[in-house]
């Protein structure tokens, strides 16, 4: 069975807004006009061969070369880390720090709500991730709802406004997807979907809907359908929220009815419809957690699902979802990827370059390359192993997590101070508490 | 037909129940941690009928003839979970697999966990899986006092055969994760001590009341009921008083409790204990942590990842547990728990003895489980390297000398 397809048209204009990215306003702590020259290291660029030895020089916040034998400019800083790791910081596809809340109540479908409006760029949440090694996080709404709202590309910059830590685009909007999700957790009573197939329906209406707006002359302005006009065109990613493989196939139908771009997130048993992604090319953003259930639709969570995706060819990348795995565990992630039968190297790509080309931000970051951000990490060992840990995270050329100052161990490693009173800013703990299993 | 059906399903039974048949084995490991004592490189151990009967150098310990020999790169002791709710709190989380919870009433120490606990629990053979060969499980967060705990071997069809210890502790919960809500009782801290008191003081009269009562009617006497049997044991030490703290004001609460009443008090949670070390080690209490990788948020919000280390560096003993999750995971493992501590100041041994030795000795079973020395259970955990290493797997468990699992997990 076919279904129309706007495929042709999209991608394109994203893709080329994203890269064009104004750097004015991106790195106001880091006015770094001197070289530094990182030297002794292994770096493990994420683009090709382990650099054994190597150097990385950087200046004005972006990477100036990489390699074995690469020239030092004689006024660098020289900064020897021999024996350290070097990578790139890592990006993580799928997360809620930042006490962020989006859509409310009132509805299933909102489009309009975006999660920068409710981001809280000083929590410490966001100290704790630069602690754990992420330098770019997509910051999500949750999945209570078909709908739930923009999500924000955050680079986690020094900064204390939302619009500090933006991914800006030449018109200085703020760079994101837009959260969807079927399943359970979407479902609900008042105007909420019943069903599974109510769930289709709701989005296929609202879909719908919003190609005739798109379509005239868009006078009256309607926040809800630009935002969708967005996703119909291919310039917003879809982040769509789906665990259980027969809604992972209705995600493919929608995809191939409405034409957008699509990442399914968390994707618990992508492994029962691995060749159908990947001759779909969908890309997964996927979470491995320490046991199966907590609901329903866990149930059959397996530890190989990463593996089985990467044999399969589906570029796959490996999030918090914070926070249900806390962000600074998110390396420990990728090392149970790696027992459940994913490569080394794939699982490393899955935390850096591929979360980047999911969310088209692999112009900038992702992998260790002249031309790109400065972004990276300084480990004290091989970064799948439990005993490594984060020394620095440095962010276009500025080191904003440093583990020997004593405030930065503390969000480290947590202890009085570090946390915030608040619950996490999560809409599990009100679906768990709704579902009765308190 | 019907036979062949019968035959197999006996079969299947067999290979379900493996406590009941207790076999010999040899476990020979590169390395063998024993926990009682260092390291053996190149070790044996030697398990007949169920019990271990040589632990030592391959070159210098027999195995008997015609006894199955099992090898690995890493063997430890079965993994001791220090507490759990698994079991009991089912892995689909739905109303009708959650029995850690009653909430009816905010003390019910009459609730026992071997009426509830399910062997077949999807999440045992998941903990059996990596190495958990003991669990210290039963009744969980949300009342003020939720019910009993047992100790049970994670093999069995049946409670019975699963349990050591049928009853071990009485869960009481501080804080508010055990607050009523709806102007029901208890409603401020305050309050949740107050009626802990009154129950304990209820329990007591009861007690105190019985020898006086010589020459008085009978008939009046109400006999006791189960919660108040049950909160004597508690006050007789037979029973430890399970509490669940983590602020330092809710830890001190608990520590008041027991210099008025004498009971006998493990600590549970406690994730500021690093603030009150002095007055933990005073008291001569018990910890069982939280896990490390406990979300720090809400009561455990100062949560931190090193206080493993600061209670080891205080001598105050400890263990880590799996803890109870409502959402997902649904279980933790105190395999990678631990791994977590010993990347943050523990060491690979002082971690490993945490959901070992340590762990066994504050649930007060060490004389069973937790070290692999002669006379005590066959329980064995099996890995292909470094157990903490996250890459690593386990490779098979032994519990009570019969290989339960042998997948890679």
């Amino acid at each position: 069975m076919t279904f129309p397809t706007h495929r042709h048209r999209r991608i394109a204009a994203l893709t080329g807004a994203a890269i064009a990215v104004s750097g004015a306003l991106a790195a106001p702590a880091a006015a770094q006009d001197r070289a530094i020259a990182f030297t002794g290291a292994r770096i493990l660029t994420m683009a090709g061969e382990a650099v054994e030895n190597g150097t990385l020089v950087v200046k004005g916040g972006k990477i100036v070369a990489v390699g074995a034998n690469v020239a030092i400019p004689a006024d660098a800083e020289r900064v020897a880390v021999d024996g350290r790791v070097i990578m790139p910081g890592i990006v993580d596809t799928h997360s809620h720090i930042g006490q962020v809340a989006g859509a409310d109540g009132s509805g299933p479908i909102q489009p309009d709500v975006r999660a920068l409006d409710s981001i809280d760029p000083l929590s410490p949440s966001i100290a704790k991730a630069r602690a754990g090694g992420l330098t770019t996080v997509n910051i999500m709404p949750g999945s209570g709802h078909l709908v739930s709202g923009q999500t924000f590309y955050m680079k986690l910059r020094q900064g204390r406004t939302v619009s500090d830590l933006a991914y800006q685009m030449k018109d200085g909007a703020a760079l994101g997807g837009i959260k969807m999700a079927n399943g359970t957790n979407s479902m609900g009573d008042n105007g909420f979907p019943g069903t599974r197939s109510k769930s289709a329906a709701l989005l296929r209406t609202a879909l719908t809907e919003a190609k005739t707006y798109c379509a005239g002359d868009r006078k009256k302005r309607d926040l809800a359908k630009e935002a969708l006009c967005e996703v119909l065109a291919g310039e917003r990613l879809v982040h769509f929220h789906s665990h259980r493989a027969d809604d992972i196939m209705t995600v493919l139908r929608l995809r191939q009815e409405f034409g957008f771009d699509v990442l399914i997130q968390h994707g618990t048993e992508t492994y029962k419809v691995a060749q159908e992604l990947a001759r779909a090319g969908v890309p997964v953003s996927n979470i491995t957690l320490d046991a199966p259930g907590g609901k329903l639709e866990t149930m059959d969570l397996r530890m190989d699902n990463a593996g089985i995706l990467e044999r399969a060819g589906v570029l796959v990348s490996i999030h918090t979802d914070d926070p249900i795995v806390d962000s600074r565990m998110l390396f420990r992630e990728a090392a149970l990827a790696v027992r459940g039968g994913m490569t080394r190297e794939g699982a490393l790509k899955a935390l850096t370059i591929n979360g980047a080309k999911q969310m088209k931000l692999d112009a900038r970051v992702g992998s260790l390359e002249p031309g790109k951000d400065a972004d990276f990490l300084v480990l004290d060992g091989d970064p799948l192993s439990a005993y490594t840990h984060v020394l620095e995270t440095w962010v276009e050329g500025a080191k904003l997590f440093d583990r020997s100052r004593p405030e930065d161990l503390l969000m480290a490693t947590g202890g009085y101070g570090a946390g915030s009173p608040m619950e996490a800013s999560h809409h599990h703990w009100e679906i768990a508490e709704g579902e009765g299993v308190h | 037909m019907r036979r062949a059906h019968v035959l197999a399903a006996a079969a299947s039974l067999l290979a379900f129940a493996p406590a009941a048949f207790a076999q010999d084995i040899a476990i020979r490991g590169r390395e063998v941690h024993t926990m009682a004592g260092p390291a053996i490189t190149d070790g044996v151990v030697v398990i007949a009928d169920g019990r271990i009967v040589a632990v030592g150098p391959a070159d210098s310990t027999p195995i008997p003839e015609g006894v199955r020999v099992v090898e690995a790169a890493v063997v430890t002791p079965g993994l001791v979970d220090a507490r759990s709710v698994v079991g009991l709190a089912g892995y689909l989380n739905q109303p009708h697999d959650q029995d850690q919870l009653d909430d009816s009433a905010p003390v019910q120490p009459q609730l026992r966990a071997i009426d509830a606990y399910n062997p077949n629990e999807a999440l045992v053979a998941w903990l059996r899986g990596f190495g958990v060969t003991t669990i210290h499980t039963g009744h969980g967060p949300g009342a003020l006092v939720s019910g009993q705990t047992m100790i049970a071997k994670t093999v069995g069809n049946t409670a019975d055969e699963a349990v050591i210890v049928p009853a071990a502790m009485v869960a009481a919960n501080l804080g508010p994760d055990a607050l009523a809500s709806g102007g029901k009782a208890p409603g401020t801290r305050a309050k949740q001590i107050a009626m802990l008191r009154q129950a304990l003081l209820d329990a007591k009269a009861g007690d105190a009341a019985k020898p006086a009562k010589k020459g008085a009617k009978p008939a009046e006497e109400t006999p006791p009921g189960l919660d108040v049997l049950t909160m004597r044991d508690v006050l007789a030490r037979k029973l430890p008083l399970l509490v669940t703290a983590n602020r330092a004001q809710d830890i001190m609460s608990a520590l008041r409790l027991r210099q008025e009443f004498g009971i006998d008090l493990v600590l549970d949670g406690a994730a500021e204990a690093y603030l009150l070390t002095e007055q933990i080690k005073a008291a001569g209490v018990r910890v069982i942590l939280h896990p490390p990788m406990m979300r720090q948020y809400g009561e455990y919000e100062n949560a931190s990842f090193t206080t493993g280390s600061v209670l080891k560096a205080a001598g105050i003993p400890f263990a880590y547990q799996s803890g109870y999750e409502g959402y997902v995971p649904k279980t933790r493992v105190v395999l990678f728990e631990a791994a977590v501590a010993a990347a943050n100041g523990l060491s690979r041994d002082e971690a490993l003895a945490s959901i070992t030795i340590d762990a066994a000795r504050v649930i007060g079973v060490a004389g069973r489980v937790g070290s692999l020395e002669v006379g005590k259970d066959g329980d064995v955990a099996l890995f292909d390297g470094d157990p903490f290493e996250f890459t690593s797997h386990a490779v098979g468990t032994v519990v009570n000398g019969a290989l339960v699992s042998t997948a890679p997990q």
